[in-house]
């Protein structure tokens, strides 16, 4: 029930986000906070899904293997690898960790 | 493709129906958007909490709008049909171009080859990958999740204004998970753009950050 909500209320949000220009502002500029707001938002929320995704568990810190394939991925993106690289990195030393 | 896989296999972690998480990549399709309301939901998050998520995550689209405005002209349903491909690697590849007709022909064609493909993979990720539970586990498939959203944010940090943003961002919600419900600790990280404000270098408005193709 809830994804149901959720995938209704996300669609009109993103998709208002997105269409909004094309259909309404033209090409006009947004103000330039909304711009650097826009900008910044992503880092701090994509920092904090690492943190939950990463050493969360049923709203409690829990350290597990997946700490071992983050770590991972970080050396792996160090490296300049690519997305996938990254991610199959952080799979695989998780996978191995779990192993062991 | 494997970032739709990807997607396809969290949607089902967190407890969503294959057609859901179709669902999901057909009518959100904005990657990160989709990672982070099902990540809340599968934390038990409330619906409003994931909404919000996702959005706030997405408020750079309304720039890249504004970026690809000019290009998209034509009657009212066109550009509105248009419109749902408005993501960073439509607008990088779209804006790339000079010429207004190649402008929207390159952002329509980027679009609908990556609709498809991150729609096809979704579906392999959440109704083929996903059915073994243990394996999951063992392959180390749930790491996978955290590893996008760290892939998604490298790229930005090099900024010194995006890092204090990452950094203030994270540290609110490590601090909050175990205090608050999910959910709330990823949107009070949304705070941490006021450590990132004052240092941040301006960018054109709209300039997509590297995200990878689906």
């Amino acid at each position: 029930m809830t994804a149901t909500v959720v995938l209704v209320g996300l669609t009109v949000c993103t998709y208002a986000l997105k269409a909004a220009a094309p259909l309404a502002l033209g090409g006009r500029p947004l103000p330039e906070s909304v711009v650097r707001l826009a900008d910044l938002l992503p880092a701090a929320l994509l920092a904090a899904l690492v943190v939950v995704s990463g050493v969360a568990e049923d709203a409690a810190i829990a350290v597990d293997a997946r700490l071992v394939g983050l770590g991972a991925a970080a050396v792996a993106l160090s490296r300049r690898a690519p997305f996938v690289v990254a991610v199959v990195a952080a799979c695989a030393a998780t996978a191995l960790a779990r192993a062991m | 493709m494997p970032f739709g896989v990807a997607f396809g296999v969290a949607a089902s972690e967190a407890g969503l129906e294959a057609w859901q998480a179709s669902a999901f990549s057909l009518f959100v399709f904005t990657g990160s958007a989709q990672f982070a309301a099902v990540d809340v939901i599968g934390d038990g998050g409330s619906a409003l909490s994931a909404i919000a998520a996702g959005a706030l995550l997405n408020l750079r689209s309304l720039a890249f709008g504004v970026v690809m405005a000019s290009a998209l002209t034509g009657p009212w349903w066109k550009r509105a049909l248009w419109s749902q491909v408005m993501i960073d690697e439509t607008t990088a590849v779209g804006s790339a171009q000079t010429d207004p007709a190649l402008r929207r022909y390159a952002y329509l064609w980027t679009g609908l080859v990556l609709f498809v493909c991150w729609n096809l993979s979704t579906l392999f990720g959440a109704a083929v990958l996903s059915s073994s539970g243990d394996l999951v586990h063992d392959l180390g498939i749930d790491a996978a999740v955290p590893a996008a959203f760290l892939a998604l944010l490298w790229p930005r940090l090099a900024d010194p204004g995006q890092r204090h943003s990452a950094l203030v961002g994270g540290a609110i919600a490590l601090a909050l998970l175990p205090l608050a419900p999910p959910g709330v600790p990823i949107l009070a990280a949304a705070l941490g753009v006021v450590a990132g404000w004052r240092s941040a270098t301006p960018r054109p408005a709209g300039a997509p950050v590297g995200e990878p193709v689906p």
